[in-house]
């Protein structure tokens, strides 16, 4: 079950970060039939997919944000002669070159016009058009897809940290657990929970699941710290600021400290994958500049490539058989905002590394920065579907047919053609 | 069911050994329309307050870079006292949601505090966030429109949702300084239509946020005055929110204050806040017949929010004795301090270490850091979003752990779960509690227990 050494990783993480990363800290987990691995990791806040694959070929781009340091003269790394990679994300070119990097650029979900981030992530996440309410909009995509294999084996997806990710929420059976809080009742005290709980199923089964964690995960010497203990003691929220003292409780981490704990997350997703699990996703947040965003988005930025320099590393050979999505709710203003930020937008760009991919590519088709050539004369125009890409990955990796894909896990979606992105 | 049983649970934080519940909606109301008794009991930090902590804490911190005499004590003790009024604020909460006598004023001021949701990023902005919540105090029991007013032009709402950083790209100063590139940013204004007033699916567009974010520069955080309207930092001309023109020559802060007053009083603002509080108060899919009724009574009392209240109280379709919600974190604690028979003085005595034990980190394992919410649609209203497994676990250790560390003195477990639970209390409690190995075991199964938790 959970391994000791995760435990340990797992207090070093809550430790520092729980409350500053509410949703980084967690990952799900799920096993089914077969030998390919998956890992979404949901780019929380809007990801500038105009800043992290910069089209600095375009001369536009360049007048449109004047503040931001554009293309390959300004630090990125030059992709293709057209598109350039953010300088913060340097240390995945060796991935670029050897064809385990690639982007899928102008690409959005349905959601169009309100954005909102809550209402964007939600529909990431679930994965259907506009057509169906989002108050309806109940499991994920992910969770669709498991329901849809047989022989999945849900019950091994674990989460850690407060955030329970919507992509594998649903009725496919999942456990999540925080490693700061395992049951400390007596068994006699169990037993009457499950008594007490039993005419309310949302308490019994989490009790029951509680229940199962804590016997399953913790032996005597797991080395967790009594959370009593005069060290435990000292406010985590204040012992965490820096020296500076700049950093309220709640607050991203700076990026050094911030980088390892991604990158923590992604050795623990990646010990599961060696195993039995096949389908990880997790989530980063931070992409929200409206303000500074050259020195925002680099926090980020360094965390995401962080994730998938240690998948790499620490999936050894069954990266070969592994493909990894970065996705995002939506894109930002093309033009940059009076705070050298960037507000909402539409069209954005998609992350994809691993050894199952054919990279060293930046697919889709591009629109272009002229004012014509802009959503609503702002945003960067999407020119594909992004649950499309995710659609084509489900069919090669896991060979889930079109009409289910387009009628069951994407309802509403257009598959359209094959972009043939896998190796 | 009666509403003495009813009111604690929905509308209050559960029975108290010390209190009789109220008996009926008139007597919640009267409580509602008298004097803020808890903040005058335990009155909160002022923003001019917020405002010199949070200048004290900066000048400090350059007197230590500059390696001033004394000036590293002086830094720290000042972060302390940061970190003080933080906790401070968490304490005066519980205190004032224990001792309430209705527990619906409390109940009322953690709505609002989460539907205006703001979070300190830096140290410096933390009495800000706590000065926030309190001056939308006053105002939860006037009018729609002042609460509007009080929390969007408050310093911390203009910090936390950037508003301070957004000029007018053709202001005075905009085109005094072009090297600084100064211009618009828009996230007060469209959290202001999507969260605050109109709602997500309310009638406004892209057009309209971007009017907005333009009407609302000119807004700035003084270190000392706080909040001001500087026209120089003001976008010139008129601007149209939806289909109505606001402002002109020269930009004042009253054409800011009628376009929110406007945006309070729309239609679409009535239907978003009477169904946010019944889905809070009530249950996820509240009957059409209440939402409808509390938006009517909204607007025929021009966002009056009294009235609103009183359909909430005394509407039949609020009155269900069924219990769908799960009480939030801060909730569940304040329930249960007050089923361990404390009342707000008691709390206010807890030494931080307690508070700190027993509440702040107890608060963030359940999933709801104290003023904290990770994002500007605060905390989820979904039963299942409290409960999952690790969740759960957190409240169940609480349960075990707080009685002793707060040296409650409680009766006997089995009459603890009469006074705890009153009528609710279920056959299923009543036999698991005699049958616990420890009387600590046996009081944690009632305050574990669902009855509890749930609201």
């Amino acid at each position: 079950m959970i391994s000791r050494r995760f435990f340990l990783q797992g207090a070093a993480i809550a430790g520092c970060s729980a409350a500053a990363h509410p949703f980084m800290s967690s990952v799900t987990l799920a096993a089914v039939p077969g030998e390919q691995r998956l890992v979404v990791i949901i780019l929380r806040g809007a990801m500038d997919g105009l800043d992290i694959v910069q089209p600095y070929g375009d001369p536009l781009l360049a007048q449109l944000r004047p503040d931001f340091p554009v293309g390959p003269d300004k630090g990125a790394t030059d992709l293709d002669g057209f598109f350039a990679l953010h300088p913060a994300m340097v240390e995945l070119m060796p991935l670029w070159k050897t064809g385990e990097l690639g982007f899928a650029h102008a690409v959005s979900t349905p959601y169009r016009d309100k954005r909102s981030h809550f209402d964007g992530q939600d529909m990431l996440e679930a994965g259907t058009g506009m057509d169906v309410p989002l108050s309806m909009v109940r499991d994920g995509w992910l969770n669709r897809l498991l329901q849809q294999m047989p022989g999945a084996r849900a019950e091994t997806a674990y989460s850690v940290g407060d955030d329970e990710l919507k992509v594998l929420s649903g009725t496919a059976p999942t456990l999540s657990w925080a490693p700061d809080a395992s049951l400390i009742l007596s068994s006699q005290g169990r037993t009457l929970l499950d008594m007490i709980y039993h005419d309310d199923p949302l308490f019994r089964q989490a009790a029951s699941a509680a229940v199962q964690i804590t016997d399953g995960g913790k032996t005597a010497d797991d080395g967790m710290a009594d959370p009593d203990s005069p060290e435990a003691m000292a406010d985590p929220a204040m012992a965490q600021m820096p020296a500076g003292g700049m950093a309220a409780p709640g607050t991203p981490a700076p990026p050094k400290g911030a980088a390892g704990a991604a990158a923590s997350l992604a050795e623990f997703a990646a010990s599961r994958l060696r195993g039995e699990t096949r389908i990880a996703a997790f989530s980063l947040n931070g992409w929200d500049t409206h303000r500074g965003q050259e020195a925002a988005i680099r926090g980020p930025a360094t965390q995401l490539a962080a994730m998938v320099t240690t998948l790499k590393q620490q999936l050894g050979p069954v990266w070969d058989k592994t493909l990894v999505l970065g996705m995002t709710e939506f894109g930002r203003t093309a033009r940059q905002n009076g705070t050298k930020g960037t507000d909402h937008g539409t069209g954005g760009a998609m992350l994809m590394a691993g050894g199952a991919l054919k990279g060293r590519k930046v697919y889709g088709k591009w629109p272009g920065l002229a004012d014509a050539d802009l959503y609503a004369g702002r945003d960067l125009m999407p020119t594909a579907d992004i649950r499309a890409y995710a659609g084509w990955a489900l069919r090669g990796m896991y060979g889930v047919p079109v009409d289910v894909l387009e009628k069951s896990i994407f309802p509403g979606l257009d598959i359209g053609a094959d972009p043939r992105f896998l190796a | 069911m009666q509403f003495s049983t009813l009111a604690p649970v929905r509308f209050g934080f559960g029975l108290s050994p010390r209190q009789a519940p109220p008996a009926s909606p008139d007597e919640i109301l009267a409580a509602l329309r008298g004097p803020d008794l808890m903040a005058q009991r335990w009155p909160g930090l002022t923003t001019q307050e917020a405002l010199q902590m949070r200048d004290e804490f900066l000048r400090l911190r350059k007197a230590e870079a500059l390696n001033e005499p004394g000036a590293t004590e002086a830094f720290k003790r000042q972060r302390q006292a940061m970190d003080a009024s933080n906790l401070g604020g968490l304490q005066r909460a519980l205190a004032r949601a224990v001792e309430d006598p209705t527990g619906m004023r409390e109940r009322l001021h953690a709505f609002w505090r989460n539907h205006f949701t703001v979070r300190a990023k830096r140290v410096p902005e933390m009495p800000l966030a706590i000065a926030h919540v309190e001056a939308l105090r006053p105002e939860i029991t006037g009018s729609f429109p002042a609460l509007l007013r009080a929390s969007t032009l408050h310093p911390m709402m203009l910090i936390y949702l950037d508003q301070v950083a957004s000029f007018g790209p053709d202001s005075k100063r905009a085109r005094k300084r072009p090297d600084l590139k100064l211009g618009l940013n828009e996230n007060l204004a469209r959290e202001l239509m999507e969260l605050h007033t109109l709602g997500v699916g309310g009638s406004y567009t892209q057009d309209d946020v971007r009017q907005l974010a333009e009407l609302l520069t000119g807004l700035r955080v003084m270190d000392d005055q706080g909040t001001i309207f500087a026209p120089d930092f003001a976008e010139p001309g008129a601007e149209t929110v939806l289909g109505r023109a606001y402002g002109g020559d020269p930009a004042k802060l009253a054409d800011i204050e009628q376009v929110l007053t406007a945006l309070a009083l729309h239609p679409d603002t009535s239907r978003h806040i009477a169904t946010k509080l019944a889905v809070h108060f009530v249950g996820p899919e509240p009957h059409k017949a209440l939402t409808g009724a509390m938006a009517e009574a909204y607007l025929g009392a021009k966002g009056e929010l009294m009235p609103v209240y009183e359909v909430l109280l005394t509407h039949p379709e609020a009155q269900l004795p069924t219990f769908p919600k799960v009480r939030q974190p801060f909730d569940y604690i304040a329930t249960g301090y007050r089923a361990m028979g404390f009342d707000g003085a008691a709390v206010m005595a807890f030494n931080g270490v307690q508070i700190r034990r027993h509440a702040f980190r107890s608060l963030r394992e359940m999933g709801q850091g104290w003023l904290s919410a990770p994002a500007p649609n605060g905390w989820p209203e979904e039963a299942e979003e409290w409960v999952s497994p690790q969740q759960l676990a957190s409240r169940i250790n609480w349960a075990l752990k707080t009685p002793a560390g707060l040296q409650a003195k409680l009766p006997e477990p089995a009459e603890f779960a009469r006074t705890a639970l009153g009528p609710r209390l279920s056959e299923l409690v009543a036999q698991a509690v005699p049958r616990s190995e420890s009387r600590a075991e046996a009081t944690a199964l009632v305050l574990a227990s669902a009855e509890m938790n749930r609201r």
